[in-house]
């Protein structure tokens, strides 16, 4: 499956897909999060729960879940199996 | 299936004077910093781009969990959220059949037996794998009846984007137009399908997320399950006349309000072949938009286990799509006024003038959201519509390149010029795709009729495809012969029955809505394969050396297989996998 004519490349960091998405869902849970805590909590239209704050709390823990996996596995982007 | 449940005069746009939801700052904000990734997304990807495959095909480098979820995300445009909350606020659970009958099998067969032809035989896509197996003329037809097919289709969701974005945002129908069309025109001319990929597999997460909040407390604020029966049962006996009973709604089975057959035997019979045979396997097993997401992966075993993996989150879309269309009629005061008038009252306040199902998602989030999860809500949406339409876009572009301006206009030239064509091809469909809206916008019975006959293309696509793939006698003349004389079986057929084709059609037959579209691809499927098999019997068959890869017997075992899988852990393994999904899907079948 190796790529002999390929340089080898290796994605990190930021262009990893898994830190994107965890990255983009750690923003919107903190800015709900501080919804949920600072913001008008509209209980009337969710029926007394502060949704914003559990929504915000939920997607941190699935942002960390993105990031601990990205860091524990890194991806080395395999060598192309095309010519 | 993905095209029927919405109807493109959904949002006939007339100028809203006020927005239906009432957007604040952090909304905005939310809604902006999914925009600036998406837009980075491309920049970073543009970087990876060399050649041509790395363009078309994402350099056939992506692990399975990616375009697995890519592969549903494709497909979970505004066609299926919107679609699909709209006919489960209108007939409830039946609609599961969409998923669960109508999708998972067709993925897993994609999967387990067509996905080895489709990535082993090296083909950059499903039309070129038609033209090494059947020649030019069935290569044509498919060809060309899927690039027009993928314009019209990038245009509806194109219209349906831009009418949210009017009604949500209350920017102008044609300002969102093209400020939509720029946004998913830059990240796909840039970065390619890895572009595409990438913001499918963000979406997916961001539309979750903005979906399961949306479906959690919809289900609070009705009193849970016990609600939404309650409420549903209460109007159905309040208005037996209008409204679908209230045992049909909550009962998946015999499904008579989604096959549109009173009788419950063949209702079953109708929604088990007709959408869960024909037409399912039609779309998701030939459809390039879905199976391109299957070829970009880095291996033959991702590439099999693309659609296995994508089934488990599919199975799941319908607790965030249909059931809360389905909180929606009982919670939504316009939604259950509308209901209760058996779809016919005009209710002002929809996103396009008159209240239709279609909004069913949209009051709801009004009605339970607070600021912040709606602005995530609406980051959501217009996230599932632009993938949609990148989905198309992508699509169509490989098509365009490799199967028809390589193949039949420019040959023989350095890959460096189809990637540009490629480029070129991408800013021309979206071009094409704004006119395409606006069309939809003023002619939306039409476009509902084309949509229909798109779909005609398919189940015949699906019959020749498995015949020519297990048959190594079946001759090219009848590859192309046996796709015509079965679309033109389907065109009869729905000309035979009430209203599939408006006033063309006659009524001869007296079915109508999706059981004649039911019967309509079972009519394309048999006459297919009949003329298939009568058409190879008086023609001559390919030399099998030109066969292999293509034909099942032809083919060696081992490349249809990957040598590494055997070494990986069940959970890595395609028939696993798949036989999990299948347990799965059916324990949810018999459960709910």
């Amino acid at each position: 499956m190796s790529n002999p004519s390929g340089t080898p490349r290796r994605t990190a960091g930021l262009a990893d897909i898994r830190n994107i998405i965890g990255g983009l869902l750690a923003v919107y849970g903190v800015i709900l999060t501080a919804m949920g805590l600072f913001g008008d909590q509209e209980l009337d239209k969710t029926g007394g729960v502060n949704a914003n704050l559990w929504a915000g709390l939920a997607l941190l823990v699935v942002a960390a879940a993105f990031i601990l996996w990205a860091v524990l596995r890194p991806t080395v982007v395999p060598p192309t199996s095309g010519d | 299936m993905a095209l029927s449940g919405i109807s493109a005069h959904a949002a006939t746009v007339v100028a809203a004077r006020d927005t239906i939801i009432d957007a604040k700052a952090v909304d905005y904000l939310i809604v902006l910093i999914y925009f600036a990734v998406v837009l980075g997304i491309g920049m970073v990807a543009r970087r990876q781009v060399s050649d041509s495959v790395d363009f078309f095909l994402s350099g056939r480098s992506l692990p399975a969990w990616v375009t697995g979820l890519a592969f549903i995300s494709a497909n979970l445009g505004a066609v299926e959220i919107m679609g699909m909350s709209a006919t489960g606020a209108e007939i409830g659970l039946p609609t599961v059949h969409y998923f669960w009958v109508g999708a998972i099998p067709a993925m897993l067969f994609l999967g387990v037996v067509m996905m080895p032809f489709y990535y082993g035989s090296k083909v950059r896509s499903v039309p070129e794998f038609m033209y090494r197996r059947f020649g030019t003329g069935a290569h044509l037809v498919n060809a060309l009846s899927f690039a027009v097919a993928q314009l019209l289709i990038a245009g509806i969701n194109l219209y349906l984007l831009g009418s949210i974005v009017h009604a949500l945002l209350g920017w102008p129908l044609w300002v969102a137009l093209i400020v939509a069309a720029v946004i998913v025109l830059s990240y796909i001319t840039f970065g390619g399908l890895s572009a595409a990929i990438y913001n499918e597999v963000l979406q997916f997460f961001v539309i979750v997320a903005a979906l399961l909040p949306l479906t959690l407390i919809g289900l609070h604020r009705v009193g849970g399950w016990q609600g939404v029966q309650d409420g549903i049962t209460g109007a159905a006996s309040a208005n037996p006349d209008t409204v679908v009973p209230a045992d049909q709604q909550l009962n998946p089975w015999p499904g008579n309000a989604l096959s549109g057959l009173d009788n419950d035997v063949m209702s079953v019979i109708g929604i088990v072949f007709g959408l869960g045979f024909v037409l399912s396997f039609g779309y998701w097993t030939t459809n390039f938009v879905e199976v391109q997401r299957a070829m970009a992966s880095n291996s033959i075993s991702s590439a099999r286990k693309t659609p296995i993996i994508g089934s488990f989150p599919k199975m799941f879309v319908p607790f965030i799509t249909i059931l809360p269309g389905m909180i929606a009629a009982v919670l939504v005061t316009e939604i259950a006024d509308l209901k209760a008038s058996g779809g016919t009252a005009e209710i002002p306040g929809g996103s396009g003038g008159n209240v239709s199902y279609n909004d069913s998602l949209l009051l709801l989030m009004r009605d339970v959201l607070p600021n912040g999860l709606l602005g995530l809500a609406i980051a959501g949406l217009l996230a599932a519509f632009m993938a949609g339409m990148a989905a198309n876009v992508s699509a169509f572009n490989t098509v365009f390149s490799y199967d028809l301006w390589e193949r039949y206009v420019v040959k023989d030239r350095p890959d460096g010029y189809y990637l540009t064509i490629g480029r070129l091809a991408t800013v021309g469909a979206t071009v094409v795709a704004i006119f395409t809206a606006a069309l939809a916008s003023n002619f939306s019975n039409i476009m509902d009729y084309l949509q229909t006959l798109f779909g005609f293309f398919n189940a015949p696509l699906f019959a020749t495809f498995i015949v020519g793939m297990f048959w190594r006698r079946m001759t090219a003349t009848a590859g192309w012969v046996g796709l015509v004389s079965g679309t033109v079986g389907a065109i009869i057929v729905a000309i035979l029955c009430e209203g599939t084709l408006g006033s063309l059609s006659i009524g001869v037959i007296p079915i109508d809505g999706q059981g004649a579209a039911f019967l309509a691809a079972g009519a394309a499927f048999v006459v297919d394969v009949v003329v298939s098999i009568v058409v190879t019997l008086f023609t001559r068959p390919k030399p099998a050396s030109e066969l292999v890869g293509l034909v099942y017997s032809e083919t060696p075992k081992e490349s249809l297989t990957d040598p590494d899988e055997a070494g990986y852990p069940f959970y890595r393994r395609t028939i696993p996998l798949a036989l999990i999904a299948l347990v799965l899907v059916i324990i949810l079948n018999i459960l709910i």
